[in-house]
């Protein structure tokens, strides 16, 4: 049979890919091409595309890719909030003869955004841009260890995020589910390109992440400045290197999943099927295996921000250093060890449904471990209420609450009534918005004069915390009530009038939250505007405790002059104590890595290659990964990699600090 | 504040023991390239592991169609044993080379190795053709599904090694033994014995046991 | 993407004395590759031989010899071809080998245990079946 060649180039793609017939999308995609045009514009007014290539797209230095990701997450945060207010709308007038305005067929692929959207494009890009830009400062290196491999996670990520935006206006997303259950999510139930956007795009970002992982592991383990053993440390540092040591064991489990889901669509495999053999709770007992790791990768790193809050804002030592690593570690090799309780009802039986609710009740305790650490902290400390602290306490208040509602759930017969309800809706968020979103609040602000030389203004960043701190409470607890009563998740409809209160209450709740997302957006513009005002001179503004703090706000590309040798924890603490003197002279010349396109442009042929699998354009398709094995094999013929910064231009860094500082001091 | 501006801006020669006790003027830390690419080998572990765990559900899932006995070769499966413990040795007999900055030997050892490895693949090219041709391809049933996914990665993976094998060649060629061609010669090293490790799994666990009643 | 990417330490080329010149060096020796390669064989032809001679008569006592030679036949090649010990990378390598093992012990054992218990949990019963369930 031989397809005609508008099929063979374009594959699937046609024209009625594109949803003309679905106004909201068509708005949509009107204010995002205006917004992007206005961008455009902007930057070609400002001649700054040159800039934008040279300081940014082709970056290497992981304070430049720090910032994008935590940029991205920051963007794609709209629109996955976008797709919140959609679902408390839709819910909040659906009842009876009351439809609403979004179909079965849209909301679903709603709910599915929504939770790709926030997990994977959110949660995971700003706490990993936290973490790239934090933790080579705390060691008191240069760069991360793999700085060309960092700038290509970024752009893996970034492109795997686009592909996602681009399904709304071009075909459709998947109507899965965040995880894409089979069968559903099969070809015989799901045969459009939804499920396969949903697959390429986590796969694109799923390789990013992954090399993140491997990258971050190098550098905590083979940079730390000299003096700094393992137990000495920041706490964010150990947080972050046990994330990203979940991250390398856990990622390839999705990877490998979804290969597999791929191959069940593409070639007609049986891993998943209903028929030949397959079994679909394979699939959910893989990628649960995945998945419980994953919301550890979210959550550890801003425990590790709030240990580094706490005790700069309670000017104290954190308490019990060494118990908060060992509670690391064991939160990280426990993490493995629970994955069932996602599907207690799947039908696995007493005792192994008995042996995970155990583990998972078992796993509860380092965490309280923690939090306990924090308030014997903050005990008899001098506590300043600055933004940063403000949400660590919404943080303790909101995710011990949540941790409670997880141990609740992890009783198998109680999960049984409440699995699957908007009692679980209501614990996941409360744990992740008041944990992953809190925490990642409270490490933007505290770190924000590092990264940009100026504070946040303090006053718009208590307006964001307490409208989403009281916003949070109406918009999930009437979940908890709803989940009680056997009100299922994911509907859009509903025909008891007698529920349709509390939806209204969480609708409130969610308008709260977008005043908040509102007073942090008009946060950043009216810091920018007041950054004089708010300038961060000594690089200190806090009095931290942690190495980053010695740099000027914001740091030189090359972080420090001289490598720093520590011989404490809280090694800037333990400096400032001891008679530190910053040296005005005898720099030498240091050695830093280029920028180079190359990330960017492997990742942009690696989506181009996605966008063709999915689309079935399969002379694109692999014409496009030859091209990529080709650009690869390219790049690493490029052996002139680095260069190094001359003495002088250290010297003209450095003497500019110094120039500040007499002026201000 | 005033202390700190004063201690961060204080003008005191570099050798002054105060000062001089925190930072160290020229600092060089260990490579870390050999150490991340063993990290991305354990990703990759946890890849197999996954097949591996597929194989171990889904193999018995016959579907009404062949069984592993009905199916597996072994005396092929010999030849390819063989083949890539083979090209194991003769990749060590190319570090060897390395250690002895042998530029030819180097080169000689590496295209044994790429022969042979490029054996193994196109035998295994040739055994999943024959299993097609005969309608035991991998949309047959779960348990073909699952060998063709476990078998055809690790190819894969001793392709795509056998390509990063010429491309380094030609780079050692280029350019002889200098550390960063060295530092790619061991991390390739590390990805062909690995390979040759998980073909211990797969022709123990999949074929081996496959056949058995 | 072949190749690693770059380090920022100093490339050194003076003075170094062969690949892995920084903590947990090796130094690969004919012997031990020779060594290596005997072990591994005799560790190979045994399984095939057992298997393909039909040597012994009960099945699971072949598996049990031939997974055990496996593992036996890892250690080797870790040991002789990946020249890892407990000092490579400051005992970094060694520490996340055996975590990994460990991770794929638990996913391996956790799912054959999982799904041994939803298969027969969940087999497709008939009416009759479902009316006569406790």
């Amino acid at each position: 049979m031989n397809p005609d060649l508008p099929t063979l180039l374009f594959g699937r793609l046609t024209w009625e890919a594109i949803p003309l017939h679905e106004p909201i999308l068509i708005g949509t995609f009107i204010g995002v091409v205006l917004g992007a045009l206005a961008v455009l514009a902007a930057l070609t007014y400002f001649r700054a595309w040159g800039a934008l290539w040279r300081e940014w797209i082709t970056s290497i230095d992981h304070k430049k890719i720090g910032v994008m990701y935590v940029v991205l997450g920051i963007v794609m945060l709209l629109r996955g909030f976008a797709d919140a207010i959609m679902m408390r709308g839709q819910q909040a007038i659906s009842f009876g003869s009351a439809m609403g305005y979004l179909t079965p067929h849209h909301y679903d692929q709603i709910f599915t955004a929504h939770g790709v959207i926030m997990i994977l494009f959110v949660a995971m890009p700003l706490v990993t841009g936290l973490m790239n830009f934090v933790v080579p400062l705390q060691i008191g290196a240069r760069d991360v260890a793999f700085p060309f491999l960092n700038n290509f996670s970024f752009w893996m990520t970034t492109f795997g995020a686009g592909l996602m935006m681009l399904s709304l206006f071009v075909g459709e997303f998947a109507r899965t589910g965040w995880l894409a259950y089979p069968p559903l999510s099969e070809l015989a139930y799901s045969p459009d390109v939804g499920v396969d956007y949903y697959i390429w795009a986590l796969q694109v970002a799923g390789v990013g992440t992954v090399l993140s992982g491997v990258n971050l592991i190098a550098t905590i383990v083979k940079l730390r400045a000299p003096g700094m053993t393992l137990m000495r440390m920041p706490v964010f540092t150990w947080t972050a290197l046990c994330t990203n040591v979940l991250i390398v064991v856990a990622f390839p489990v999705l990877t490998a999943s979804l290969a597999l889901l791929a191959l069940d669509r593409y070639v007609g495999t049986h891993f998943f099927t209903n028929d030949a053999g397959g079994n679909a709770m394979m699939y959910i007992n893989l990628i649960w295996i995945w998945g419980h790791p994953e919301v550890y990768i979210l959550v550890l790193p801003v425990f590790g921000v709030f240990s580094e809050v706490v005790s700069t804002f309670c000017g104290k030592r954190l308490f019990g250093y060494a118990s908060m690593v060992y509670a690391t570690v064991v939160i990280t090799i426990l993490s493995y060890l629970v994955w069932l309780h996602h599907f207690f009802t799947m039908g696995s039986g007493a005792s192994v449904n008995s042996f995970f609710g155990i583990t998972t009740m078992v796993i509860s305790i380092p965490t309280g471990a923690k939090v306990f650490n924090w308030l014997f902290t903050m005990y008899r400390g001098r506590i300043r209420f600055e933004v940063p602290m403000l949400w660590t306490l919404g943080f303790m208040v909101t995710f011990v609450i949540g941790g409670m509602t997880g141990v609740l759930l992890a009783v198998p017969p109680a999960d049984f009534v409440l699995h699957n309800s908007l009692f679980l809706v209501a614990h996941f968020h409360n744990v992740i918005i008041g944990g992953v979103v809190f925490g990642a609040m409270a490490g933007i602000t505290f770190w924000f004069p590092k990264v940009f030389g100026y504070k946040l203004d303090p006053f718009w960043g208590k307006c964001s915390f307490w409208f989403w701190l009281i916003g949070f409470y109406f918009a999930f607890v009437p979940l908890y009530v709803l989940g009680l009563m056997g009100v299922t998740r994911r509907l859009s409809h509903f025909e008891d009038a007698s529920l349709q209160i509390w939806f209204q209450i969480a609708a409130f709740g969610a308008f709260l939250i977008l005043l908040g997302i509102a007073s942090f957006l008009i946060q950043l513009v009216v810091s920018f505007q007041r950054r004089e005002s708010l300038k961060d001179v000594t690089g200190d503004p806090w009095n931290g405790r942690t190495l980053e703090w010695s740099t000027a706000s914001p740091p030189p590309l090359y972080n420090y002059a001289f490598t720093p040798r520590v011989h404490a924890d809280d090694a800037w603490h333990d400096m400032k104590h001891h008679g530190y003197v910053r040296p005005l002279d005898g720099f030498v010349a240091i050695h830093m890595p280029k920028n180079t396109g190359a990330g960017f442009v492997l990742a942009l042929i690696s989506t181009v290659c996605a966008f063709a699998l999915i689309w079935h354009m399969w002379p694109l398709a692999v014409a496009s990964f030859i091209a990529l094995v080709g650009a690869a094999i390219f790049h690493t013929f490029d052996y002139e990699r680095d260069y190094y910064v001359p003495a002088e231009e250290v010297a003209r860094v450095e003497g500019e600090r110094t120039r500040l500082l007499a002026a201000h001091g | 504040m005033a202390e700190l501006t004063a201690a961060l801006s204080q003008s005191v020669p570099p050798g002054a023991t105060a000062g001089a006790r925190f930072y160290e003027r020229d600092y060089h830390p260990e490579h870390p390239t050999m150490l991340g690419f063993w990290l991305y080998l354990m990703s990759d572990t946890l890849v197999f592991a996954c097949l591996f765990a597929c194989y171990g559900v889904l193999g018995h899932s016959y579907a009404g169609g062949p069984a592993g006995a009905d199916v597996f070769d072994l005396p092929i499966l010999a030849i390819n044993t063989t083949l890539l413990l083979l090209s194991s040795i003769t990749y060590g007999f190319a570090v060897l080379q390395i250690q002895q900055n042998r530029r030819d030997g180097t080169l000689f050892w590496l295209a044994i190795t790429g022969l042979l490895g490029a054996g193994f693949v196109g035998i295994e090219l040739y055994e999943f053709a024959q299993l097609i041709s005969e309608g035991n391809g991998p949309q047959r049933s779960a348990f073909l599904s699952s060998f063709f996914a476990l078998v055809s990665t690790h190819g894969l993976h001793v392709s795509f090694g056998i390509v990063w094998l010429v491309t380094l060649m030609v780079q050692v060629a280029q350019r002889g033994l200098i550390e960063a061609n060295k530092r790619r010669l061991l991390c390739l090293s590390m990805f062909w014995h690995f390979l040759d490790l998980v073909w211990i799994g797969v022709f123990t666990f999949v074929y081996l046991m496959g056949v058995l009643p | 993407m072949s190749g690693p990417g770059t380090s920022l330490a100093h490339t050194d080329d003076a003075g170094s004395d062969g690949p892995g010149h920084d903590s947990g060096a090796f130094h690969a020796t004919l012997k031990g590759y020779l060594t290596g390669l005997l072990l591994a064989a005799v560790l190979t032809v045994i399984p095939f031989w057992l298997v393909m001679g039909k040597v012994l008569s009960s099945s699971g006592a072949t598996i049990t010899i031939i997974l055990t030679l496996a593992v036996a036949q890892i250690v080797v090649h870790v040991i002789y071809f990946l020249h890892m010990n407990t000092k490579s990378e400051r005992g970094w390598s060694f520490l996340a080998l055996i975590f990994t093992l460990v991770l794929v012990v638990i996913a391996l054992a956790g799912s054959l245990w999982v799904m041994y218990h939803l298969n027969e949990n969940m087999k497709p019963v008939s009416a009759q079946q479902m009316r006569n369930m406790p």
